[in-house]
C-alpha cells in the first residue's frame, strides 16, 4: 500500500481541483447556491490539512435559555420526483471522488491497522459535512433539514468503504442528534467543537449493549437522579472510534424508560478497552464501561423523540449499506468479465449473470426504500413504517450481497487480495440495525 | 426529491379502489370457479372506462393499459400516464388481477396498437378491443423465434401460424398478431398485424384450463391462409436490420411495469388479509423492532418490506417512462423484484394464516395461484434477469444467453 504521506498530496490534490472547477464554471452565478457547497470549498481552499490534535477540550457550559435552534423541514411540490437538486448532483460529484480517490485506496491498510488515518480523518473533515449538521446559526450551514443530502453522502462515502464512511460520519451523527434533539444550552455548548477548524470534536453515539437479544427499549444501563448529577452504570459494546471520541452520546433507562445523555470522555468512572469485532475495524469499535459516572443534570436531552433517533441511526447505516453494496457490484462486475473459465469470461453463464442481476435489482430496492424514508423524514412527515421496513430490507440485502460478492470471486473472494473479503464482514453489521444502531 | 404517491392521483386512486371493493371482490370467486363464463358484469365498468378515457387524460391511466409518453416536451419533472396506470392497476388487481385483464378494450393489444401504431391506425382502432398473440407452442420467451408467417399478396398479407397464450382472445374485437415476414431475417422481419375478429382463417383452437386467473380467458389461435389488409400491419413495412425488432420489443419498457404494479396490486390484497386475521398477533404501527418481534410479525413485516422495495422500484420504472428516459433496465427490475416477491407475500400469507389461509372460505389460496402467472408472463423471472445481468454486464445476446 501506499504511504500515507501520499494520501494527504491526493486529498490536497483533490480539494484544489474540485476549487478550479467550481471557479471556473458559471455554476456560481447560473445556480443559487447555497451555504453549504460554499462551505464545502471555503474550509477546503482555506485551512489546507491539518493533523487532528488530541489537546483535552473545554466544553464551557451555555446558560443559553429559550427555544433550541430546530431544522425547518423541507418545502417540496407533491410529484413523485427522484431527480436531485443541483446541489446534491455537485455533493455527489465531490464525494464520489473522494470515495474513489481517497477512501478506497486507503481502505484495506485502515482494516489491517485497526485505525482510520489520522490523515484521512482530516481529508474527510475538509469536505465540510459537519456543516450540514449543525445550524447557520451556530456556525454551520444548515438553513434547513438536509438528511436527504447527507443520507446521498453516505451512500457515496459508503461507496469508498464501509468502516471509513461510518468513522467519518460518527461525529456527525452526534452533531445531527444535537441539532434535532438538544436544548438551546446544550447545543451551544457541544456544536461550535463540531466546526472547529483546525480540531473538530471525534463523538460517537454508544447506544448498543453487549447482550444477545438487544432490545433498545428495555436498557441495562441505567441513570439516577443523585443531586445536580444523573449517575449512570452499565456497559455499552461497540462504540465507533470510542478511544478518541471527546463526547458520546449514551442511552440509559431513566424511570423506566430509555433516554439519551450527552457525555464526556474525561468523566471519572467511564473507562473504555478495545472491542474489535468480525468488521469495522478502522473504526476502532470499543465497549465503554460506565461505574457510577456522575453526568450533570443539564446533560440529559429532554426534548428527544427516542423512536424517531432508533430510526435515524438505522437509516444512517443503510445508507451506507446502499453505498457499499453498490460497490460490491460494481466490483463483480468488473471481476466476472475479466475472470475467464472455460474458455470464456465467467459471466457468460447464466448461474453468476443471474447472481450479478439480483444484486443489481436488490442494491436498487435497498435504495428506494431508504430514500422513500428519509425524504419523508426531511419533509416533516411520520416516517417510522418507512424506516422500519428500510432497516428490514437493508438488513436482510446487504448481508445477501457480501456473500455473494465473496462466492463470485471464489477462492479469490476469500482473500484478503480483493475488498469483498473486507465488505463480507462489515456488512454483516447492517443486520445489527434490525435491533440498535451502528451509526 | 418525493417517493409519495402524487397528490393529484388521490381521486383516480380511490376510484380505482372503490371499482376493485365494489365490482370485482363480490364476483371474484364467482368466476374462479366458473372458468370461461364472460364477467358480463364488467361491460357496464368497460363502458364507465371508456367515459372516463375519452374524458380526461388524468383518468385514462386510472386503469388503461395504453400508457404511452405524452407528446409534449417539457424539461419539467412529470408525473404521467405511465405512473397513473400503474397506480390504477394497483389498485384494481388488489381487486382481482383476472378481472383487470379481462376488462374489455383495456387489453395489451390496445397497449401495442397505442405504442406503434400510426395517426390512421389510431384513428381506424378507436375503441377496438385488442388482444395480443405473440406466443407459439414452441416459442416461449424467445420471442424473436416465432415462426407465424406473413406473406405479402397485393393489398393484404396472409398469415399461417399457431399462436397460443392470448388473453382474451376469444372475446376480444381484434388480436395483435406477431408475424415474421421473413424468417431468415431474424428479428428485424418481425412485424405485428390487426387480426380482426372474423376474419376467415382465424380460428380459436381452444380456451387454456389455468391455475389462476380463471375469469380472464387464455386463448389458443390458429392462422391458416388467414388474409388480413396491409394497412393492420402496425408502424413500417419495411424491414430495417438495424432496429426492427427493437420497436415490438419497445412496447414491454410501458407494459413491463404495468404487469410490476399488478403483482403489487395481488401482493397488498394478500397482506392486508393477512394483517387484518392476524392483528391479535401484531404491534400497533410497528412498534416492536425486528429482533424483538413475533415469528408471525417479523415475517408479515419482512414481506411488507419486499412489497413496499417492489412498490417504488415500479413507481421509479413508470416515472422513468413519464419522463422519456430510457427504462428497460428499470422496468425489468421492477418487474423481476415485483412478480417474485408477489408471488412469495401470497404464499407466505396462505401459510401464516394455516387452514384459513388454504381454504377456499377466503381468497388468501385464489391469489396465491393468480399471482403465479405474474412472474411469467411479459417476460419471465429469468427473462428479466436476463435483461437486467446484459445490461449491467454490458453483454449481447449472443455472449450471455
Amino acid at each position: 500500500m501506499h504511504n500515507q504521506d501520499s494520501f494527504v498530496g491526493k486529498a490536497q490534490g483533490l480539494g484544489l481541483y474540485m476549487l478550479t472547477q467550481f471557479a471556473s464554471s458559471d455554476i456560481p452565478d447560473r445556480l443559487k447556491i447555497r451555504k453549504p457547497i460554499e462551505h464545502l470549498l471555503y474550509q477546503g481552499s482555506k485551512t489546507g490539512f491539518q493533523m487532528a490534535t488530541q489537546a483535552a477540550r473545554l466544553f464551557t457550559p451555555s446558560k443559553a435559555k429559550g427555544p433550541a435552534t430546530r431544522l425547518p423541514s423541507q418545502k417540496r411540490n407533491n410529484l413523485f420526483d427522484l431527480t436531485l437538486t443541483d446541489e446534491q448532483q455537485m455533493t455527489r460529484d465531490s464525494l464520489s471522488r473522494f470515495a474513489k480517490e481517497i477512501l478506497r485506496p486507503a481502505a484495506h491498510a485502515a482494516d489491517e491497522a485497526h485505525a482510520i488515518p489520522a490523515n484521512i480523518l482530516a481529508a474527510a473533515n475538509e469536505l465540510g459535512l459537519a456543516y450540514y449538521a449543525v445550524p447557520e446559526a451556530l456556525g454551520g450551514a444548515a438553513s434547513e433539514d438536509s438528511l436527504v443530502t447527507q443520507m446521498l453522502a453516505l451512500e457515496d462515502l459508503g461507496h469508498g468503504d464501509y468502516t471509513l464512511a461510518a468513522a467519518i460520519y460518527a461525529p456527525i451523527s452526534v452533531a445531527n442528534v444535537l441539532t434535532r434533539f438538544g436544548t438551546a444550552a446544550q447545543q451551544q455548548q457541544y456544536l461550535p467543537a463540531f466546526i472547529d477548524e483546525t480540531n473538530p470534536a471525534i463523538a460517537a453515539l454508544a447506544c448498543n449493549e453487549p447482550v444477545p437479544v438487544f432490545n433498545p427499549y428495555q436498557l441495562k444501563t441505567t441513570a439516577v437522579l443523585s443531586g445536580d448529577d444523573y449517575v449512570l452504570n452499565g456497559e455499552k459494546s461497540l462504540v465507533l472510534m470510542a478511544q478518541d471520541a471527546e463526547l458520546f452520546i449514551v442511552s440509559a433507562q431513566l424511570n423506566g424508560e430509555p433516554a439519551l445523555f450527552i457525555v464526556e470522555s474525561g468523566l471519572t468512572g467511564l473507562s473504555r478497552t478495545d472491542e474489535p469485532a468480525m468488521g469495522l475495524k478502522a473504526g476502532k469499535t470499543a465497549r465503554l464501561y460506565f461505574k457510577n459516572v456522575r453526568v450533570p443534570k443539564q446533560n440529559l436531552m429532554t426534548d428527544v423523540v427516542y423512536r424517531d433517533f432508533l430510526d435515524l441511526g438505522a437509516l444512517a447505516a443503510c445508507a451506507v449499506a446502499v453505498g457499499t453494496s453498490q460497490a460490491v457490484l460494481d466490483y463483480v462486475i468488473t471481476y466476472a468479465n475479466e475472470r475467464e473459465a472455460f474458455g470464456e469470461p465467467i459471466s457468460h453463464r447464466q448461474s453468476v449473470a443471474f447472481m450479478i442481476a439480483d444484486m443489481a435489482i436488490e442494491v436498487d430496492a435497498m435504495r428506494m426504500l431508504v430514500w422513500s424514508a428519509c425524504s419523508l423524514a426531511e419533509a416533516g412527515k411520520p416516517f417510522h413504517r418507512e424506516a422500519h421496513l428500510a432497516r428490514i430490507l437493508c438488513g436482510e440485502r446487504a448481508m445477501k450481497i457480501g456473500t455473494d460478492g465473496v462466492q463470485i470471486l471464489g477462492g479469490h473472494g476469500f482473500t484478503k487480495e480483493h475488498p469483498v473479503e473486507r465488505w463480507y464482514r462489515d456488512l454483516r453489521s447492517v443486520a445489527l440495525t434490525q435491533n440498535a444502531i451502528s451509526l | 426529491m418525493n417517493l409519495e404517491v402524487p397528490k393529484k392521483f388521490s381521486m383516480l386512486v380511490e376510484q380505482a379502489h372503490q371499482v376493485a371493493a365494489n365490482v370485482f371482490r363480490p364476483i371474484s370467486r364467482k368466476y374462479d370457479k366458473a372458468e370461461h363464463a364472460y364477467p358480463k358484469e364488467l361491460d357496464m365498468l368497460a363502458s364507465l372506462l371508456d367515459g372516463m378515457n375519452e374524458g380526461s387524460d388524468m383518468a385514462s391511466g386510472a386503469v388503461s393499459a395504453t400508457g404511452k409518453p405524452s407528446d409534449v416536451v417539457s424539461t419539467d419533472i412529470k408525473n404521467g400516464s405511465n405512473l397513473s396506470t400503474a397506480m390504477g392497476a394497483m389498485e384494481l388487481c388488489w381487486g382481482d388481477a383476472g378481472f383487470m385483464l379481462a376488462l374489455p378494450r383495456q387489453g395489451l393489444g390496445n397497449a401495442a396498437i397505442g405504442a406503434v401504431a400510426n395517426d390512421e391506425q389510431l384513428a381506424r382502432f378507436h375503441g377496438v378491443w385488442a388482444a395480443m398473440a405473440i406466443t407459439e407452442p414452441g416459442t416461449g420467451s424467445d420471442s424473436a423465434a416465432i415462426r407465424t408467417t406473413a406473406v405479402k399478396d397485393g393489398d393484404h398479407y396472409i398469415l399461417n401460424g399457431e399462436k397460443i397464450f392470448v388473453t382474451s382472445g376469444d372475446r376480444a374485437d381484434a388480436v395483435v398478431v406477431w408475424a415474421t415476414l421473413d424468417r431468415n431475417v431474424g428479428r428485424a422481419a418481425i412485424k405485428s398485424f390487426v387480426v380482426e375478429r372474423g376474419t376467415p382463417g382465424m380460428e380459436i383452437a381452444r380456451l387454456e384450463h389455468k391455475l389462476g386467473i380463471k375469469s380472464s380467458d387464455t386463448a389458443a389461435i390458429n392462422f391458416v391462409d388467414c388474409r388480413v389488409p396491409a394497412a393492420n400491419l402496425l408502424g413500417s413495412p419495411e424491414v430495417d436490420v438495424q432496429k426492427g425488432f427493437a420497436g415490438v420489443m419497445q412496447t414491454f419498457d410501458n407494459t413491463r411495469p404495468l404487469v410490476a404494479a399488478m403483482a403489487i396490486g395481488v401482493a397488498k390484497a394478500s397482506l392486508d388479509l393477512t394483517r387484518s386475521l392476524l392483528k391479535d398477533y401484531l404491534s400497533d404501527d410497528y412498534a416492536y423492532l425486528p429482533g424483538n418481534a413475533s415469528y408471525i410479525e417479523a415475517t408479515l413485516n419482512r414481506l411488507e418490506a419486499e412489497w413496499e422495495a417492489a412498490r417504488l422500484l415500479t413507481m421509479k420504472a413508470a416515472w422513468m417512462a413519464d419522463n422519456k428516459m430510457p427504462n428497460s433496465k428499470e422496468a425489468s427490475i421492477a418487474k423481476a423484484k415485483a412478480a417474485r416477491v408477489g408471488n412469495e407475500i401470497t404464499l407466505k400469507c396462505i401459510e401464516l394464516c394455516g387452514s384459513v389461509g388454504y381454504s377456499e372460505v377466503d381468497l388468501l389460496e385464489k391469489w396465491g395461484r393468480d399471482s403465479k402467472i405474474l412472474d411469467i408472463f411479459e417476460g419471465t423471472q429469468q427473462i428479466q434477469q436476463l435483461i437486467i445481468a446484459r445490461r449491467v454486464l454490458g453483454k449481447s445476446s449472443s455472449e450471455l444467453k
